[in-house]
């Protein structure tokens, strides 16, 4: 697999049309890991000039800041901003709802200035310049339900791309009882995926699950790879794994293509 | 002399109710201008509209349709029946009766007042089927724990008050013997007034005296209850969704004060050790976060007394909603009574803050609470007159963070793991890449 690196581009005197800001989970958790690949797969596909930053991209400082450590935040996003604008970068898209949000809102401030796109609004762009296509058949009338991210639904508003990107694959999308505004959160946000949860009767991961098996889906689709290793844990949990599976967009885009 | 006994009364208890209200409003926005400064003075056509919008158009009130159609119905009717006031007011000062009906004329004054009577026979029932759902009908959010005492007894009053201000006003009318003979107007008072038709003359105006009176002193009451009762959002929800946050729910304030120390510490040239240049004043270093209602800002305080206690935000936490402490609804109360507590002890203390060993963190809100928050914006997203609880959260874990390094041992591991390789698990910086070649 072709990524090329900022680095790379530089030594070309090349500036790519984006730069995937691939994110911790992206880089380095497994599951995430397969992600940041099908993703890749269709920007080849859609023929997008791209780059990471590879070893040049750190932490965006999300999960510190919403534990309360400010410092540590901007130290890491000054970091980033330096590179990014020594990179002269205009364009990111992540997979990562928190990078996006991070990125997108909380940089500005510090001197870092970009347009920030979650890879689903970047998707659905290619789809409407004609770049990409959907197969409608691959997946076809498989039962569907899209798991909202708080960074990406609440936190800014980004309701409708996931939800576009699914209809496109042909399947059947059944949204759960508390979606869009009111949907529940996976229980990771807040820097809850580094640690256990204070004391309670229930997991919040589980309680979402409830949510998302209540509609029968076949696939749990979500758009961000904390939210997504929080569902197949649930599913674990519920001991559902033989019959539902937890899938980020990016993944169902690419098997739908056969890529 | 002695026939203006009546309206010499009237003008002492207009005077006492509205100056005793004017006091404890000074004393409220003395209390929240003890909240530090933040800048909400930019969008005002944005605010002006949202204002418009969620507190006058009850737009996210709806949102839950039953308590929020109910809502509107006491709503409208409180805000539409408050014309009345205005003319029993002027009776009281010049001893005048339903002067109003002079100048409007039998048929439109009849029509406002039979408007005014229905509307009064819809808060009446309104307001029984709002106590029902308090007191019987085991509605969750109505039987947290926050809601224990005080609270509970809070909502209920400002219930009892509306269903007898509102039995008063009918009654008032249906004793009004010329007002029942002319016949315009009584739509509801009419099917009362037979209940006192072996009333005398002389006594049925004795009641009709007392109705009146006990309808206005009870309304000034009321409107001096609100300072001390979770009824001031009827005025606060105004400024309140006027001052709201704009920004995406998802953007978190940038610490001013933290970049400053990080631009010095990322700057090559900078001299921590040098002294400060002549002229400017050495800074006194500011406190990381919030551990006291002081640490917060204006609108943080005002959000507080602006609270209903409704509890939307706490019903739709995940973390209260899988049995941890955190009640988004109980920060801001919690919040409120510290403040008053503040407030008072300023008062007795000649306008300056005597230490009294208690603050905010601690003594109201427990870091068990606070880190409990996913920050999923769910509180922020239900309140009906924008009220930010997830801000003082954040605000609370920023102290016990930079303060206090008191943080959940896996967070500080993890932040370690950010600060030594990058990311939030220990893996090697160089190995970021990886990912391109599994497969």
């Amino acid at each position: 697999m072709v990524v090329p690196t900022m680095a790379d581009m530089m030594a070309q005197g090349k500036q790519p049309e984006i730069l995937f800001w691939v994110g911790a989970a992206g880089s380095y958790d497994d599951r995430a890991k397969k992600i940041s690949r099908a993703f890749v797969k269709i920007l080849h596909q859609a023929k997008v000039d791209f780059a990471v930053l590879g070893t040049e991209e750190s932490s965006t400082g999300d999960a510190a800041k919403r534990s309360g450590n400010e410092f540590l935040f901007q130290m890491q996003a000054m970091m980033n901003i330096e590179v990014l604008n020594g990179y002269e970068i205009k364009k990111i898209v992540t997979c990562d709802p928190h990078s996006f949000n991070t990125l997108k809102n909380e940089y500005p401030s510090l001197g870092g200035k970009y347009e920030v796109l979650h890879h689903t609004q970047f998707l659905q762009k290619l789809i409407a310049d004609g770049r990409l296509k959907i197969d409608d058949k691959n997946l076809q009338g498989k039962r569907v339900t899209f798991h909202d991210p708080c960074y990406l639904g609440r936190a800014n508003e980004v309701y409708e791309s996931p939800r576009d990107l699914i209809r496109r694959l042909g399947v059947n999308l059944t949204e759960m009882k508390r979606h869009k505004r009111t949907a529940l959160c996976c229980g990771a946000g807040g820097a809850q995926m580094f640690k256990d949860a204070e004391a309670g009767d229930k997991e919040v991961n589980v309680l979402r699950t409830e949510d998302a098996l209540e509609t029968k889906p076949d696939i749990i689709a979500t758009g961000c790879p904390y939210c997504n290793t929080m569902m197949t844990d649930g599913i674990k949990f519920k001991e559902k794994e033989d019959s539902v599976i937890v899938k980020d967009i990016a993944e169902l885009i690419a098997q739908a293509n056969n890529l | 002399m002695i026939q203006f006994v009546p309206n010499i009364l009237f003008a002492i208890a207009l005077i006492a109710g509205v100056g005793f209200f004017v006091r404890n409003i000074k004393k409220l926005t003395r209390n929240i201008n003890l909240g530090k400064d933040v800048n909400r003075a930019d969008n005002k056509p944005i605010r002006l509209k949202n204002m418009l919008k969620i507190a006058l158009g009850q737009y996210k009130m709806v949102r839950r349709p039953l308590s929020g159609i109910l809502h509107v119905i006491v709503y409208v009717g409180f805000i539409i029946i408050n014309i009345e006031v205005l003319e029993i007011i002027v009776d009281g000062l010049l001893g005048t009766h339903r002067v109003f009906q002079g100048f409007l004329g039998d048929a439109f004054y009849g029509f406002l007042i039979g408007t005014f009577e229905i509307l009064a026979a819809l808060v009446f029932i309104t307001v029984v089927i709002f106590w029902t759902r308090r007191n019987v009908a085991n509605i969750k959010r109505f039987l947290s724990k926050e809601m224990e005492g005080w609270p509970k007894k809070d909502g209920n009053l400002i219930l009892y008050f509306e269903m007898v201000l509102m039995t008063l006003f009918i009654v008032m009318n249906a004793t009004d013997l010329p007002f029942q003979q002319a016949g315009v107007g009584n739509p509801i008072s009419q099917f009362l007034a037979p209940m006192f038709s072996d009333f005398s003359a002389e006594s049925l105006h004795l009641v009709e005296r007392a109705a009146w009176w006990i309808h206005i002193l009870g309304i000034l009451v009321f409107l001096n209850y609100l300072y001390y009762s979770k009824h001031l959002h009827i005025l606060l929800a105004f400024p309140n969704t006027y001052f709201a946050n704009l920004n995406p729910k998802g953007q978190f304030n940038n610490l001013e004060s933290v970049t400053k120390e990080v631009k010095l510490m990322m700057d090559p040239n900078a001299d921590p050790y040098a002294n400060p240049e002549p002229g400017t004043e050495e800074e006194v270093p500011e406190k990381f976060g919030a551990s006291e209602v002081t640490d917060l800002n204006w609108v943080q305080l005002m959000n507080a007394y602006t609270c209903a206690e409704c509890g939307r935000c706490t019903s739709a936490c995940p973390a209260n909603l899988t049995g941890k402490k955190l009640s988004p609804r109980k920060i801001m109360m919690d919040t409120r009574d510290r403040l008053e507590e503040v407030g008072r002890n300023i008062d007795a203390n000649n306008g300056t803050f005597k230490d009294d060993g208690k603050q905010l963190l601690n003594d109201y809100i427990s870091p068990e609470e606070l880190w409990a928050c996913t920050s999923c914006n769910a509180c922020v997203e239900e309140c009906p007159v924008s009220i930010d609880p997830l801000s003082i959260i954040m605000d609370m874990r920023r102290y016990l963070v930079m303060e206090q390094s008191a943080a959940p041992q896996e967070l500080n591991a993890m932040m370690s793991n950010i600060e030594n390789n990058g990311a939030p698990w220990q893996y090697n910086q160089q190995d970021r890449l990886n990912w391109v070649n599994e497969e």
